[in-house]
């Protein structure tokens, strides 16, 4: 089988350890996973601000990117239902048949991380190891859009020495919401501090989702309000092993190299 | 051209694209639940409304214990004799309002929701009897008793007038608390037959 | 007498106003989940509850697909039965239609059952015009009437207001319009719902004519259908000399049997009740029961705008539940009154500019006014496809403006990121870019996010919009593609950096 792990922009910019996390994961898993290196972005930022043109190259660069591939691996909720449900409305709209028969390929061989472990791989016991308090929050596309019911749930209770704790009002949604965050960043707010409040009342350390662009909105106001829970991609807590407990001393080292490094400089 | 045409028109123009046929499944039947008249009484006591059930020769004295008392408007044809009760032709809604309750028949009664349906015949009366007065009495055989809506569609005539009735007058609107008693019957007293 | 939405903000700054709202924000929450709470339990109940949605939506899909034949089918049927059947382009002219069969019976008032198909052309104020007062009976409508406001949930208008706010208005305007609210009146439910009782029932036994609207009409019996819990909706359809109902023509349904899964949905999803308390069916007229006189005014105002969209279209099949507004994060924090709309939450975010079209700016503002979570199409016992009618009104916003001489910023921006994201060669580029941004963060901020990942504090411009209550985590030194680029994907030997 030939998989490709498609990182998504926000990851590959913005949050490559999770991407790294993937790979790390996916090769124990015994999957030779494969990044296309023309990929770029699902195209999910322009269809649902509504500049469906402007989707259009980027549609196409994506299929161009993830042609041949058995099975197309993204750590991203949301930008696996982009691929499966909007990536149609974008090529209809292009009026190109070669990219809506490209689509119809590329679509339903689109998998978020989760699915592709316990649907595909057949596996919820990855064998990782994280001893940390942690609560999962599920976001909207993987629980809606997606429908992963309780596949990240299924795997993340089979991490040894994980304390899994619900989170109250999960399946709430945080206000991210893409542009949703800018453009009417008032109720954007309102709703990721009921979301960080329903974290801090669980005495979680660790915040899980599976999607970064989540995270970064929930995370960024625990960040600000000094709420002392990191954020962390699903991912991560997949790959990480006693060896990497061990070596890191805990899972928050890339950041801090990162800062570190900044800091040396 | 006249509004209608033109309506009209626009209907059609908007749906030059659509084939019109939809196939429409049948809606999925409530499995099995039983007695059906036990449900039947549960779910209209949920809605705070009193039921009492009864043998066809208690009934008038049911019923008679049932109205302690009240003023008392029945329909032409309720087909039991309440004592001092007046038979309405055709009282004027401030007659009706001077009432204190009602005594009516039903059509059907649907366990599924605890829903009563009067179709105003003249076992039932005209719908504004069974509306202005405060206490509506209600008699319910218990071979009207059906499964569930789909079951009532069925059976009631649509060209009738129909009031479906699901306990005493109710609403949400204040913090979306329910609480019985607004403008219809603030009591609705369930007679079940049988 | 009441308020109006005309002249109302666009979305955000109105909502940016209601989040201040400390007492609307608690009365919201306080309503929202109370009815989510009894709606979830009351939907468990029903083990077929997707095949009766799906039952439902194919219902009211196959009326709309020949919904000309059906219209044509319902007006003879109604004739049949003794109604006067009217046809109304617009607001106006339905409007019109109400005033004149109401002078034509020299009467001054009128009492109204709650319709959302009058709130949406402004009967009650053109009736005004006309020297005639409607009276609005449901409970909630008689608070927003009262209150001199502005419905803010399509089941519950008054949602907005707590009890003590109820209590305060019924002793203020009671007196002012009859019977005045009595002297004890306290601020519990149920005597606040006795007051209006009292006051209301001196309007019921002298009305002569009533308005409605109508939540089904069947085409092939020419029934009309209201649901309702109060005994208004009944007063007004049986004491009256006439009734005239405004009915809009996408609440058509080919056959009686059809009313069978809505009757099942639209309860259990309005109100979290298996069944309302009361639901009137009637066929025209019947001789010695109920009015003499029955009009029907179908009403298009926008429909078939609507029914004309490929996408929107599906939002037709409403059955104006509510079920969308009360599990709705966004209607829950900012409420209805910033939609400025009788129509608010997910679906009035789809309806307004599906019925009126995108050109003003507040219309424009709505499909945006969604973090496209979900939760309303779950709800919805139609199946309407809010989130993609709402990404696909989006599109008709941004496609309204393509023509303009000086483009957005927003759409300056999205072209350069389609261009930047249409080759993995640009993205590249523009990834180094940030990563040296990260490095020149890394420098000078203060900030680390939990864990210690650097992060950027307040920024200035548009990245305030993020910044003001959000840290920012700073952009890695390397991308993901640079790492992979250096290490082969992690193969050659680049443990470093691989957190390992």
């Amino acid at each position: 089988m030939k998989v490709a792990l498609q990182v998504t922009c926000v990851n590959d910019a913005m949050f490559p350890d999770t991407g790294k996390a993937v790979v790390r994961l996916l090769r124990r898993l015994g999957v030779d996973v494969d990044f296309p290196a023309a990929q770029t972005c699902c195209g999910q930022p322009m269809v649902n601000t509504g500049y469906l043109d402007e989707a259009v190259p980027v549609v196409r660069a994506f299929v161009d990117a993830f042609a041949g591939y058995d099975a197309i691996v993204t750590p991203s909720g949301s930008c696996a239902g982009s691929a499966r449900h909007q990536h149609a409305i974008v090529a209809e709209r292009s009026g190109d048949p070669a990219l809506a028969k490209a689509v119809e390929q590329t679509a339903p061989r689109t998998y978020e991380l989760t699915e592709f472990l316990v649907d595909v791989l057949g596996v919820t016991d990855v064998g990782a190891y994280f001893p940390h308090r942690v609560t999962y929050h599920p976001t909207c596309h993987s629980l809606r859009m997606l429908g992963v019911g309780d596949r990240p749930r299924q795997l993340l209770e089979q991490v040894r020495g994980i304390q899994l704790v619900d989170l109250p009002m999960a399946t709430e949604c945080c206000g991210f919401g893409g542009t949703f965050a800018l453009k009417n960043a008032d109720t954007s707010v309102a709703m990721g501090a009921d979301k960080a409040r329903h974290v801090r009342d669980t005495g979680a350390e660790v915040l899980v989702a599976g999607d970064n662009s989540c995270l970064m909105h929930i995370g960024g106001m625990l960040s600000r309000q000094r709420a002392g829970v990191r954020v962390m991609h699903l991912a991560e807590v997949l790959a990480a092993t006693e060896a990497s407990e061990g070596d890191s001393d805990g899972p928050a080292v890339d950041a801090r190299a990162e800062s570190f490094e900044g800091d040396a400089r | 051209m006249s509004a209608r045409d033109e309506i009209l028109g626009r209907v059609r123009a908007a749906l030059a694209d659509v084939a019109p046929a939809v196939d429409v499944p049948t809606a999925p039947r409530v499995p099995n639940r039983g007695d059906l008249v036990a449900l039947f009484v549960e779910r209209v006591e949920d809605y705070r409304a009193t039921v009492t059930r009864c043998a066809p020769g208690d009934l008038a004295d049911v019923v008679v214990a049932a109205l302690d008392g009240a003023t008392t408007v029945v329909p032409p044809r309720l087909g039991i004799a309440v004592p001092g009760a007046v038979v309405d032709d055709g009282l004027s809604a401030a007659e009706l309002d001077r009432i204190d309750a009602v005594v009516t028949r039903a059509r059907v009664g649907i366990a599924e929701t605890g829903t009563i349906v009067l179709d105003h015949e003249p076992d039932q009366g005209r719908r504004a009897i069974s509306l202005v007065p405060d206490l509506h009495v209600c008699i319910v055989d218990a071979s009207q008793v059906v499964a569930d809506v789909p079951d009532a569609i069925a059976l009631l005539d649509p060209a009738r007038p129909l009031t479906w009735i699901s306990g005493p007058s109710a609403t949400s609107d204040i913090e979306l608390d329910r609480v019985e008693g607004v403008h219809g019957p603030r009591t609705l007293h369930v007679v079940l037959v049988g | 007498m009441s308020g109006t939405f005309v002249g109302m903000p666009a979305f955000p700054t109105a909502a940016r106003a209601a989040l201040g709202d400390t007492q609307l924000r608690r009365n919201l929450a306080h309503a929202t989940h109370t009815i989510r709470d009894k709606r979830a339990r009351v939907v468990a109940e029903v083990e077929d509850w997707e095949e009766l949605r799906i039952a439902g939506a194919a219902v009211k899909e196959a009326a709309l697909r020949d919904l000309a034949t059906h219209l044509e089918t319902l007006e003879a049927s109604l004739v049949r039965a003794g109604a006067t059947v009217h046809w109304a382009r617009d607001a106006e002219e339905a409007c019109a239609i109400v005033a004149s069969v109401t002078r034509a019976h020299g009467a001054d008032e009128v009492v109204k059952v709650k319709s959302m198909a009058t709130q949406e052309i402004g009967l009650n104020e053109a009736l005004e015009a006309e020297g005639i007062a409607a009276w609005e009976t449901d409970l909630a409508e008689l608070i927003v009437q009262l209150g001199e406001d502005l419905p803010s949930h399509i089941l519950v208008p008054a949602i907005h207001r707590n009890r003590a706010e109820i209590r305060e208005i019924f002793r203020r305007r009671m007196g002012a319009v009859g019977r005045p609210a009595p002297e004890a009146l306290t601020d519990e439910p149920a005597v606040l719902a006795g007051a209006a009782r009292e006051h209301l029932r001196e309007k019921f036994l002298r009305a002569r004519v009533a308005v409605s609207g109508a939540n089904f009409a069947v085409a092939d019996t020419g029934t009309l259908v209201v649901v309702e819990s109060e005994g208004n909706g009944r007063m007004c359809l049986t004491l009256p000399e006439v009734l005239i109902s405004v009915v809009g023509i996408e609440k058509v349904v080919a056959t009686w049997d059809e009313l069978d899964p809505l009757l099942r949905l639209l309860p259990r999803s309005s109100t979290g009740e298996r069944m309302n308390p009361y639901t009137s069916t009637w066929s025209g007229l019947t001789p010695g029961d109920g009015p003499q006189e029955v009009h029907v005014v179908l009403l298009d105002n926008g429909r078939t705008r609507a029914l004309a969209d490929e996408v929107g279209r599906q939002a037709l099949r409403c059955i104006r539940c509510s079920a969308c507004l009360n599990v709705c994060p966004v209607y829950e924090r900012v409420g209805g009154h910033a939609y400025g709309s009788v129509y608010p939450g997910p679906i009035g975010a789809i309806l307004n500019p599906l019925l009126n079209g995108v050109s003003d700016e507040q219309t424009a503002s709505l499909p945006y006014a969604s973090s496209l979570c979900g939760a309303c199409f779950e709800v919805c016992p139609v199946r309407i496809d809010i989130p993609s009618v709402l990404v696909d009104q989006r599109a008709a916003v941004i496609d309204s403006h393509r023509g303009d001489r000086v483009p957005k910023q927003e759409a300056l921006a999205m072209k350069a990121a389609a261009w930047t994201f249409a080759d993995a060669r640009r993205l590249r580029w523009a990834e180094r870019a940030s990563g040296l941004a990260g490095r020149v963060l890394g420098r000078f901020s203060r900030t680390t996010l939990p864990g210690g990942r650097t992060a950027a504090g307040r920024l200035p411009g548009p990245a305030a919009g993020w910044t003001g209550a959000r840290d920012l985590p700073a952009p890695p030194r390397e991308s993901f593609r640079q790492w992979w680029d250096r290490t082969d994907g992690g193969r050659d030997g680049g443990r470093q950096g691989d957190g390992s």
